[in-house]
Parts: structure tokens; C-alpha cells; sequence
């Protein structure tokens, strides 16, 4: 019996000259140190905007405006996490925006009286489940049309936005504003330890998302499809329903941040989300997703979104003429991206 | 549960070992792979024609061959991504499972080629424990994993740090990588394809004593390579293919060169003299090109010089430079210091090339027949009128601008000169077969006249018929006066050379004249010398 036997053969190694491992402790791993002390520097630069914010107007560190202001910035930032999970796996979703604008407004149509044109449920909660459904449907869609058709993302559902925005003009009858019903409103607009509940389901959907991919074998397979989808699949990963199913819950988030938009104005508008895509995906890049997929953290991507909605915060508490508004805030995030690059990102 | 698989994992490994260690005792050895007769058939081609391999425990065995003897084929049978048609394989024993019975995440037979499939934003130790990480708590276990990874990757003396990103590791390194992780998950059999391809002298030699280790650990490798050099460096045993058949299998200690050789070309020393008939040399001819001291990122030291209606072969593996080689002096790709002068038909002075400059090449008279045909050579949606005038464009009419009639005639004229099978110029390049695009290829080079005609792989993937036409326009432009440059790993596509210059790690290691035998050609390609034999 010549069991192998490892102090042996490391000696044969070392004699036939070979460098030899002792497999002693060495000093501490350098990956993640580099990848904490870039979102170290975001997080900072978020401070430092916070600071100059402050400085420069005494309202933006009222109570009244934070709070005004993680509202606003709940709604976007569930959507840019749903666009981070999905550029993650290497796929693309535009047609989230729309998502954002169609889900909400289904389920306050159905709230609505029959006098409004809705057939007057009577329980908004159901709405609310109905508000999740139509955005996991959309996904599971794009998923379809992604995953299984092997259309390109990106064309694919960037056809998903126009449709769904269509679809959106037709339920609210072409471009008409409606005002929330009472009913729904309390629902939505609900606030708990004087914060929005819309903050604190962002807060926990960041926090959930976070743990998975850093301590769930799923979240790992989520950076391995991203990585390459050959790889994934012969470690025995499913490479295929997992993507699909991130689309599903692409879709769920971007409707649920649709319905807190809804709940902080107040009323579903047949523009809802049009030309937020743009600010995701920048959101995410800036906070270090990489569009290659595979690469990023959704700290960084919170920290991208943060960014962006203190950003927009300030230019309206700056009384900035609203058609100049466009302008300045594309010209931010532009500025944004280049400072990413030299900071080592991936823009 | 948080051990569990972990733990099952490792007794795989050591499974493995005791039962290599009893056969080592001395019990009758059951070969790892048994393969027995296998047939393979792709339409009216037979890739296998009844192969026999048996490869034992702990040994290193050398599959080798030309291109198209059948390797891959049966690479791809022992890996379960095809069925053989007739006759059987057997893993220790036991008939191998079909695709359906194969689960994906536990191969017996693990393939490692010379492009990593690692994940390279991902750490060394999730890569080793992809999608089968230790949990403790409901949650990856960052600690344990990256403990089970250092106890991996010290049972087989890798010495790498367990976080470091792939993607900072070294091409051999990443193989080593490859092979603990196939090993980890109980694979019987690690097929090494071409590892060395793409490595340095010092990679190759860290990667073969990490390979000889693992060995003697009981580790059982297939070696795939096309240097024989190394064949006898690292492996036991060895088995020739030849158009899809077995044709040796012996122990490599004592094998002469020679024999292994003629084994692979089916030749044996002094019957291979090529066939070419009577031909002048152009000795007296003025020179075409100069290549003086080339030097880029694959090649160094190139120079040499071709005469009017002279054929100069390149020939060497694909890393061997020669492709790299060819490509600078058509200007796709930029050398790094040396020249290439052409010496234009006028009488002129010669005018040296800038580098990399495709527009330039062509105005001083290069023309050329790129090797990645569908990237470089062809827009396959557009037709073959339009990509044959494509290189001279400019020249056909004021600004630019050329009347589709003109287009048309010249398309025509390449469709009947060439033997192109299309109805007529305006077909799309898409829709023809590949002997029929590299046809077209070939006009597009000859479009512009050229002094000089660079080929690169010319007759890579076409059919027999398609390729005797290529071959020929060779002969037809050394009439008509052009230097011709055949850069290639075909021989067939060298036998019109009146010299050809075997490269080996990018330099030119020797120059044969016309009338060379294959079996001493194949030997400089591989790098290995007949004489030391």
C-alpha cells in the first residue's frame, strides 16, 4: 500500500528545485482592502457634497428637507439596485423606467372610483400586491425575450420601454395626472419612526441584496454569470433561470420604487419615470458597476444613487430655473463619471 | 450541513489516491480510461475510425498527431459533449454515463485549455469552490472556504495566495488553478489541452514540475500538444493518431524521434521528398522585398529578403510569430523596431513601409490574404463585386467614387479567373461557402496588382477543391512576377515555395530549400531536434 503521502512528495518537490509552498500564514489579502477603500472614497465624496450642500444653502440640513430628500432618493435608488443586479449578471434592462411608471398606475387605476374610469377596489393593499405583480410580469417578459429568445438586452428592452410607456399613455388616457385616492395615499405615503416606509423598504432591500451576494451562493453566482456565463454554467450553476429570475426581480423593485414615487408626489403621472433610465445606469456606474457585468458592489451602487439624488436635491433647493435643470444635472453627472474613471473605476 | 459537502469533497480526493495507491501495490491496474474502438462520424466524414486508448493511473499520457487526426474528436468524446457511434468508453471500469446521465458540476474526465476558464474578477478560492461554497449559519462561509482553499492549493503545492483575483494570476498558474479545482471535485482524468500554447520557457517549466508532482501524488493526465519536445520531457506514455486512427502507443523512454515523427506524417526518413516538377529559381531576379531586423510583440530578429517571382514559405505553429510576422509586413500590425522596404516594379527606389499601415502597404504594392478571413478579409454582407473592389477603391474613379458597372466587371472577372461557385457578382459574400469566401479574399489581394503578395493561412478551413485553385493562384502570380510570402502551418500550402523558413518562438530557427522532406520540417516546427535523437 504506497499511500501518497504529502511531506514526501514535498520533498521531492523542493529537491527537484522547485519553489514550495508552506502553506504558513501570510500577510492579509489585498482584494478587499482596494474594493473597501473605493467605496470608502465614495462615501466620502457623498460627505464632502453633504458638506458643500450645507454650506452653501441652510436648508439642506433641515429635518424637513432630509427627510424630503431619502424619500425622493428611495424611489430612484430601488431602481438603480434593480439595474445593478441585472448589469451584475451581464444583461441589460431599459425598460425599467417605464416599469416605474406603469405598475403604480395600474394599481391606483384599480383603486379608483368608477366616476375616475377604475373599477373602485376597495382594498389598496391588493392594489399594492397588484402594483408587485405587474412589475414581476415585465420581467419575467424581458427575461422571455432575453433569456430564452436570445434577443439582445439591450435592444430588446429598450422596444419594452416604448411598449410599455404606450401602454402607460393608454391606461391613464393619454397623459392625464390623477390625484392618489385618500385610500391608497395613507397606503403609500405611510411614514414609520418619522421616515417614509418607502426609505425603509429601499433600506432593507439594499440591505437583503448586499448579504446575498456577498454570503448566498446565489449572489455568487450572480458575479460568476457576469463573469462568464461558460464558467457559470460548467460549476453547475443555472445560469438561465438565474437571470431570468433577476429580471423578475429587477422588475418587482423598479415597480415597488414606481409606487414610492407615487406615494411622495402623491399622484401617478402618464410621464412617470420617462428619462430616468439615463440616471440609473449612471447612478450604477458611478458606484462602480461595472457594464461588462461580473464586477461592482451595491454598496457602491447605494453610494451612486446617494450621490445622484443629493445632487438633485440641491439644484432645486438652489433655485435653479427649472428648464436649466436638465442641463446642470447632466453636466453633474457627466463630471461624475470622469471623476470615477480617475478614481479607478470602470466608466 | 456546514461542513458537509466540504468534507465529502476532500474524501473524493482521498478516495482517489488509495485507490491508485493499491493498484500501484501491485493489484491488476484498472486503466483510469479505457477507450475501445470508438467510432465517430460527422456526416461522410470519420473523425475516429475505431481508436483504442488506455491510460493508466499516475501516468502523463501524449496524445499526438497533425492537425485533423481526430484529437479534439476524441477530446470531446471523453469529455461527454458527444456520443461515439460504435464502440465504448470506460471510466475506471465502468461504461461512461451518456450527456444525460453527466451532472455538470462532478466530470470524471476535467479539460483544461490553454485559455483559462476561470472567472477572473472572482477570488482563487471561490473559483475552487464555485457554487459548492461551505455554509455556516445560512451564509457563505468566507473563513472555512478560503481555509479549504489554502489546504488545496498546498496538497498540491500551488503557490499562490488563496484571495488573490484570477485575473492577476499568470496563464500557467491559472492552469495549475484548473487542474487542483478538477481535481478537488474528484475528476479521474485531467485532459491538458495544449497547455503550453501560450506559456513562456519559465511558465512551461514551473507548469510541467507541478504537473510531474501531481503525478507522483497519483494524478493521471492526457497531454495534447503539438511540441514534441515536450512530450518527452513530461509523459510516460504516448499514442499517435493519424486520420482517425491509432497508429502507436508505447512508452516514450526509448521511442526515437524518428519514429514518432514518421509515425505522425505516415512517412517514413527519405520518402518525403515534395512533389514539385522542374521550376527556375530566380536568382538573378531584382528583389521585391526586404525585412530587415523586424521586430514586434511575437517576433524578433526577422530579416530576410525575396526576390521577383520567388515563393518564400513561413511555417511554424500557431504561436510561433509567423502569422504575427506576416501581418506587420502587410501593415495590420505594428512592429516594433526593424523595416520592410519594398522595392517597387518601376525601378525606383525602394520605399520602406511605414508601420502599421494597411493604406500604405497597398499603395507601395503589398497585397494580402489575412488570416482572420471573416474579421480582417471579407464584410460578409455585402457582395462580391464590392468586396473584391474594396482595396482599390480610390483607384477606380474620381474621389472615390466608382460606377457600380465597374464594380460589377471586376466581380465577374474574379468570379470566372477564380472558379468562384456564385451566380453572379452581385451575391452576397455571406451565402457562399468558405472555400468560396477565401476565393474571394484571394481577388481582393490580387485586385490592386501587387508586387507583393502576403498569404496567411490561405487554405485554413476550405475543401480540397477550393484549395488546389487557391495553391494554384500562388504559381499563377510567381509567373506573373510577384514575390509571394505564404505564411502557414499546412504544408500542402508549402510545397510551391522555393524556400521556406521554419520560426519557433518567434525567430526564424532554420531555412530549408525547395524539394524539403515533411518529417524535417515537422521536426523544426515542433522544436525539436532530429539529430539529437
Amino acid at each position: 500500500m504506497i499511500k501518497p503521502s504529502l511531506s514526501g512528495a514535498a520533498v521531492e518537490v523542493r529537491a527537484a528545485g522547485f519553489p514550495f509552498s508552506t502553506g504558513q500564514p501570510r500577510p492579509s489579502p489585498v482584494r478587499w482592502e482596494v474594493a473597501r477603500r473605493r467605496e470608502v472614497a465614495r462615501f466620502s465624496a457623498l460627505a464632502l457634497l453633504v458638506a458643500i450642500g450645507s454650506l452653501l444653502n441652510p436648508d439642506f440640513l433641515t429635518r424637513a428637507n432630509l427627510v424630503n430628500l431619502l424619500g425622493a432618493t428611495s424611489a430612484l435608488a430601488l431602481v438603480v439596485l434593480a439595474e445593478s443586479l441585472i448589469v451584475l449578471v451581464g444583461q441589460f434592462d431599459l425598460s425599467l423606467e417605464s416599469t416605474f411608471g406603469l405598475a403604480p398606475a395600474v394599481g391606483v387605476m384599480l383603486v379608483m372610483s368608477a366616476g375616475s374610469g377604475g373599477p373602485g377596489w376597495a382594498w389598496p393593499a391588493a392594489a399594492l400586491a397588484v402594483v408587485v405583480a405587474v412589475g414581476a410580469m415585465i420581467g419575467w417578459i424581458n427575461g422571455l425575450l432575453a433569456v430564452r429568445l436570445r434577443l439582445n438586452a439591450f435592444v430588446a428592452t429598450l422596444a419594452m420601454l416604448i411598449v410599455l410607456r404606450g401602454v402607460l399613455a393608454g391606461v391613464t388616457r393619454g397623459g392625464a395626472t390623477f390625484a392618489l385616492p385618500p385610500s391608497l395615499h395613507t397606503l403609500a405615503a405611510a411614514s414609520a419612526l418619522g421616515l417614509p416606509i418607502s426609505v425603509w423598504f429601499a433600506a432593507a432591500s439594499f440591505a437583503a441584496a448586499a448579504f446575498i451576494l456577498r454570503y448566498h451562493r446565489l449572489g455568487r453566482a450572480l458575479y460568476a454569470i457576469g463573469g462568464s456565463r461558460e464558467a457559470a454554467r460548467a460549476a453547475g450553476i443555472r445560469v438561465e433561470r438565474i437571470v431570468w429570475g433577476v429580471f423578475v426581480i429587477g422588475g418587482v423593485l423598479a415597480a415597488v420604487g414606481g409606487m414610492a414615487a407615487v406615494g411622495y408626489s402623491g399622484a401617478i403621472d402618464a410621464s412617470g419615470g420617462g428619462g430616468m433610465i439615463f440616471t440609473v445606469v449612471a447612478a450604477a456606474v458611478i458606484g462602480g458597476i461595472s457594464l461588462d457585468g461580473g464586477k461592482g458592489s451595491i454598496l457602491g451602487a447605494l453610494a451612486g444613487a446617494m450621490l445622484l439624488g443629493v445632487a438633485q436635491n440641491l439644484l432645486m433647493l438652489a433655485h435653479v430655473p427649472s428648464f436649466w435643470v436638465q442641463a446642470i444635472y447632466g453636466a453633474v453627472i457627466l463630471a461624475a463619471l470622469m471623476l470615477t474613471k480617475r478614481a479607478g473605476g470602470d466608466a | 450541513m456546514a461542513y458537509g459537502p466540504a468534507l465529502a469533497r476532500s474524501g473524493d480526493v482521498q478516495g482517489h489516491s488509495l485507490h491508485l495507491g493499491s493498484a500501484a501495490a501491485g493489484v491488476a491496474a484498472v486503466p483510469v480510461v479505457d477507450v475501445r474502438g470508438v467510432v465517430k462520424r460527422f456526416g461522410a466524414t470519420t473523425a475516429l475510425a475505431g481508436v483504442d486508448l488506455a491510460v493508466m493511473p499516475g501516468e502523463v499520457h501524449a496524445l499526438v498527431g497533425r492537425n485533423g487526426a481526430g484529437k479534439s474528436t476524441l477530446v470531446s468524446l471523453l469529455a461527454g459533449l458527444a456520443r461515439p457511434d460504435a464502440g465504448q468508453i470506460r471510466f475506471a471500469g465502468e461504461p461512461a454515463l451518456g450527456l444525460a446521465g453527466r451532472s455538470p458540476g462532478c466530470p470524471s474526465v476535467a479539460c483544461v485549455h490553454q485559455h483559462s476558464t476561470a472567472i477572473r474578477e472572482l477570488s482563487i478560492a471561490e473559483n475552487l469552490f464555485l457554487n459548492r461554497q461551505p455554509y455556516a449559519r445560512g451564509a457563505i462561509d468566507w473563513r472555512t472556504m478560503r481555509c479549504e482553499a489554502r489546504a488545496l492549493l498546498d496538497r498540491w503545492h500551488i503557490d499562490v495566495h488563496e484571495d488573490t483575483r484570477c485575473a492577476e494570476l499568470d496563464a500557467s498558474a491559472l492552469q495549475l488553478v484548473e487542474i487542483a479545482r478538477a481535481l478537488s471535485q474528484g475528476a479521474r482524468l485531467i485532459v491538458l489541452d495544449e497547455p503550453t500554447a501560450q506559456l513562456d520557457r519559465g511558465e512551461i517549466r514551473r507548469l510541467f514540475g507541478r504537473i510531474e508532482a501531481m503525478r507522483r501524488e497519483g494524478a493521471t493526465f492526457l497531454f495534447i500538444s503539438h511540441r514534441l519536445q515536450e512530450v518527452y520531457d513530461i509523459c510516460q506514455m504516448v499514442t499517435v493518431l493519424r486520420d482517425g486512427r491509432r497508429v502507436l502507443t508505447a512508452p516514450v523512454e526509448g521511442l526515437p524521434r524518428e519514429t514518432l515523427i514518421d509515425a505522425m506524417t505516415g512517412e517514413t526518413g527519405g520518402d518525403g521528398i515534395a512533389d514539385i516538377g522542374m521550376r527556375k529559381m530566380p536568382t538573378a531576379e531584382p528583389l521585391a522585398l526586404e525585412v530587415a531586423g523586424l521586430a514586434g510583440t511575437d517576433f524578433d530578429a526577422v530579416s530576410f529578403a525575396v526576390r521577383r517571382g520567388e515563393v518564400v514559405g513561413l511555417v511554424g505553429a500557431s504561436t510561433s510569430g509567423r502569422v504575427e510576422l506576416a501581418e506587420a509586413i502587410a501593415g495590420l500590425r505594428k512592429p516594433r523596431s526593424g523595416a520592410v522596404r519594398v522595392h517597387a516594379r518601376g525601378g525606383t527606389a525602394a520605399i520602406t513601409l511605414p508601420y502599421g499601415d494597411v493604406e500604405a502597404a497597398l499603395d507601395a504594392g503589398v497585397g494580402c490574404v489575412p488570416k482572420a478571413r471573416h474579421r480582417e478579409g471579407l464584410v460578409p454582407g455585402q457582395s462580391i463585386a464590392e468586396n473584391v473592389t474594396m482595396t482599390l477603391a480610390r483607384r477606380l474613379g474620381p474621389w472615390g467614387i466608382v460606377r457600380d458597372a465597374v464594380k460589377s466587371r471586376l466581380g465577374a472577372e474574379a468570379i470566372a479567373s477564380l472558379g468562384i461557385v456564385a451566380r453572379g457578382p452581385q451575391v452576397r459574400v455571406a451565402t457562399l461557402s468558405s472555400g468560396n469566401r477565401q476565393k474571394v479574399v484571394m481577388a481582393r489581394a490580387l485586385a490592386t496588382n501587387p508586387d507583393v503578395l502576403v498569404l496567411v493561412d490561405p487554405t485554413l478551413g476550405v475543401d480540397v477543391k477550393s484549395k488546389e485553385i487557391l495553391l494554384a493562384q500562388i504559381d499563377l502570380a510567381r509567373d506573373a512576377g510577384r514575390a509571394v510570402i505564404v505564411s502557414s502551418g499546412e504544408l500542402d500550402d508549402l510545397r510551391s515555395c522555393d524556400r521556406v523558413f521554419a520560426m519557433f518562438r518567434g525567430r526564424i530557427v532554420k531555412a530549408f530549400p525547395a524539394f524539403w522532406a515533411d518529417r524535417e520540417l515537422i521536426a523544426a516546427i515542433e522544436g525539436v531536434d532530429l539529430d539529437k535523437a
